[in-house]
């Protein structure tokens, strides 16, 4: 069936339970499916170049238990909701069609003990701290604290001759999150890469349960440490959405600009690694430099180095001072122009080039394929960038360049970070030369219990997905924050095999996925 | 080449001086002077992410740009607990990491300081203790300096490693 027709039946008769224009970030709708329909609705996006966003459950307010799935084709998301009864059994999954939605349901069957129909059946976020039994986001007593087992996880093995495994992690050998990477290999080339995540799971979801509506945000900015502005915008939206509020012009304006800031130090920061990583260390030296000149200005202009209070429900926290608006763009500028002198100077070094070009390549095919998304995926093809297919206020008006390459390796994803980390200075010069005159912020109201919407946001890395509930008494009755990173690790593995072990780190540092925000 | 040359002159030296060590940040008893004879000035940081949400690495990883220069202190990062005087660890400790932080612990070889970094290793911060969190990092293993902040500058975790390699002021 054509992908229209599902949208324009979501679109028609909206109402209740969850069909219908979706609260929130723009264009997304959605529709209430039975198992058959949750079934050809994914065959459908699959055949027409659909994209898997997020799955994730939620049990509504009579206790029915809800699967849901975020698509997104044609600038638009649909979200399927599909109802598991008790006595139905598995619910149909849909890893075969969509490789990423493996470790979502698996995480699901965690989570919320809900299983999927022919799904790997290893757990994925519980790894032995508290017993099998307990489903977090089912259950409401909590086990007692005990120290943990140590558990066996079965990796799948690889064998032939001369084949052995690297076991690493999960502490790694700097300054890195924690995660398990079990390498089979043959002499130093990659056979294999198994990722086992899910160390830094600290109970998120269930968290959010236990603040109001009101305060959600914060924790929602410390997902993922380095993308708080996109989570934290995205749970606003989301939030604004139920409550029926609009935020001023200004508070749209100063959330971009403050999105584009994180961006631009995320990726000041990863070109810096990434030279390092192929033994550039002056790469490193110069581009935290202008990290840490960055990080100041911020500071002082709206308050933090990372901004993790800023968004708030209603608009930001701080307003951009009308003595701060000059210095910020006078760091951007300079910082821009710096930024093409260092390209110049990684484009011409033959060492540099030796190392980027041809590692760690992911086709645009196999990108396609596995759902590759974010900064990583338009390195290889997918030019889907929700700040140009789907833009909420102010990015219709500022009209971001989209970066694309197509080759796929180490070389694509750090053109890709020098282009939007240009673009981002430019439209935070433009951001700052146009602020809209105003507030920067209006109190909201709070949404009916048993409301819910869903926010969108490009963070630096890529979508950042935020769908939210509201429960009785102002408070939250689920939330579940959705890291790109959840469809690009399974990439990773894939962006490995055949390269060998010294670059891994390289290849790694190139796509800097999120383990906290993956974990939750 | 002359570009890469050119670039390194036109920046010069940007390295700033250390800030001085604040015994606020202490939690535990003054250090024996023995640890310190032992360490001196020459201190090597295992970093450990316990389940941090990565914003507190951010700041650690600032460490090493050139304004602040860690190295020139003689304070470097190193790849294994072994090789560790003092553990620099961020996060509330994750239930998950729970096994992982205490065998790095007990690899770390002794005299050793433990400095727990930002609201969540001092207080377990919004996440606070669960099913999945075990809350602060001293709910685990022994810490000497917690420093606060979400997350905190560079400057404020200097401070507290150079509190940690310091004798506290009289009185």
């Amino acid at each position: 069936m054509d992908l229209r027709r599902w949208f324009d039946g979501a679109a028609e008769q909206p109402g209740s339970n969850g069909r219908g224009v979706i609260a929130g970030a723009p264009g997304i709708l959605g529709l209430p499916v039975e198992r058959d329909q949750w079934q050809q609705a994914a065959e459908d996006m699959a055949a027409q170049d659909g994209r898997l966003l997020a799955l994730w459950a939620s049990r509504d307010g009579r206790g029915e238990d809800l699967v849901r799935a975020a698509f997104m084709a044609d600038s638009r998301v649909l979200v399927l909701t599909l109802a598991v009864r008790e006595s139905g059994g598995p619910y149909p999954g849909i890893e075969e069609l969509f490789p990423g939605a493996g470790r979502m349901q698996r995480a699901v069957a965690d989570l919320n003990g809900l299983r999927a129909a022919g799904a790997d059946p290893r757990r994925w976020l519980r790894h032995a701290a508290w017993p099998e039994s307990f489903h977090p986001l089912i259950d409401a007593n909590a086990p007692p604290p005990a120290t943990p087992a140590i558990d066996d996880y079965p990796f799948v093995s690889v064998s032939g001759d001369g084949v052995h495994e690297i076991p690493v992690g999960p502490i790694h050998a700097g300054i890195i999150e924690p995660g398990h990477f079990r390498f089979s290999v043959v002499g130093e080339k990659v056979l294999r890469l198994e990722e086992r995540l899910g160390y830094v799971h600290k109970g998120i979801e269930r968290r959010f349960t236990e603040l109001a509506l009101l305060d959600g945000q914060r924790l929602a900015a410390r997902v993922s440490g380095d993308s708080a502005v996109a989570f934290s915008w995205s749970y606003c939206q989301a939030l604004e959405g139920m409550a029926g509020a609009q935020p001023p012009a200004r508070a749209a304006a100063l959330r971009a600009l403050a999105l584009e800031l994180e961006r631009l130090a995320n990726h000041l920061g990863d070109l810096g690694a990434i030279g390092n990583d192929a033994g550039f260390a002056f790469g490193l030296a110069q581009f935290s430099r202008l990290k840490e000149r960055l990080l100041r200005t911020t500071e002082q202009a709206l308050g933090q180095r990372y901004l993790m209070d800023f968004v708030v429900p209603g608009g930001t926290r701080v307003d951009l001072g009308s003595d701060q608006a000059a210095p910020l763009a006078q760091c951007v500028a300079a910082i821009r122009v710096e930024i093409e002198r260092l390209r110049t100077i990684y484009d011409e070094h033959a060492g540099l080039r030796a190392r980027f070009s041809g590692a760690g390549v992911v086709t645009p095919a196999l990108a396609r394929q596995l759902g590759l998304i974010g900064l990583a995926g338009r390195a290889s093809g997918q030019p889907f960038d929700v700040r140009c297919d789907m833009p909420c206020d102010p990015y219709g008006a500022l009209m971001p360049q989209r970066a694309v390459r197509t080759e796929g390796d180490v070389a694509a994803r750090v053109a890709v970070r020098f282009d939007e980390a240009i673009e981002s200075a430019r439209m935070l010069q433009q951001l700052v030369r146009q602020m809209p005159a105003g507030a920067h912020h209006a109190p909201i109201s709070l949404p009916n219990p048993g409301a819910s919407g869903i926010g969108l946001i490009e963070g630096w890395r890529g979508p950042v997905l935020v769908a939210l509930e509201a429960g009785g008494g102002g408070m939250i009755r689920r939330c579940h924050p959705h890291d790109p990173s959840w469809l690009n690790w399974p990439v990773l593995e894939h962006a490995i095999i055949d390269n060998i072990v010294p670059d891994f780190p390289l290849i790694n540092k190139s796509f800097n996925l999120s383990y906290s925000g993956h974990d939750l | 080449m002359w570009k890469t040359l050119r670039q390194i002159a036109r920046t010069g030296i940007v390295s700033e001086p250390p800030p001085p060590p604040e015994d606020e940040l202490r939690i535990a008893e003054a250090l024996q002077s023995r640890i310190l004879q032992v360490l001196g000035r020459a201190l090597c940081i295992r970093a450990i992410d316990a389940g941090s949400c990565n914003g507190c690495e951010l700041e650690i990883h600032a460490l090493n740009n050139p304004l602040y220069n860690i190295e020139q202190l003689g304070i470097r990062f190193v790849a294994s607990p072994r090789h560790a005087d003092l553990l620099l660890i961020t996060g509330p400790v994750a239930k998950n990491m729970e096994i992982a932080v205490r065998r790095a612990y007990d690899a770390t070889p002794d005299p050793k300081l433990v400095v727990a970094v930002g609201d969540c290793g001092c207080t377990g911060g919004i996440f606070g203790q669960s099913y999945a969190s075990c809350g602060r990092v001293s709910n685990v293993i022994p810490v000497d300096v917690a420093i606060p902040g979400c997350p905190p500058g560079p400057r404020r975790i200097l401070a507290g490693i150079l509190t940690a390699i310091s004798r506290p002021a009289p009185g």
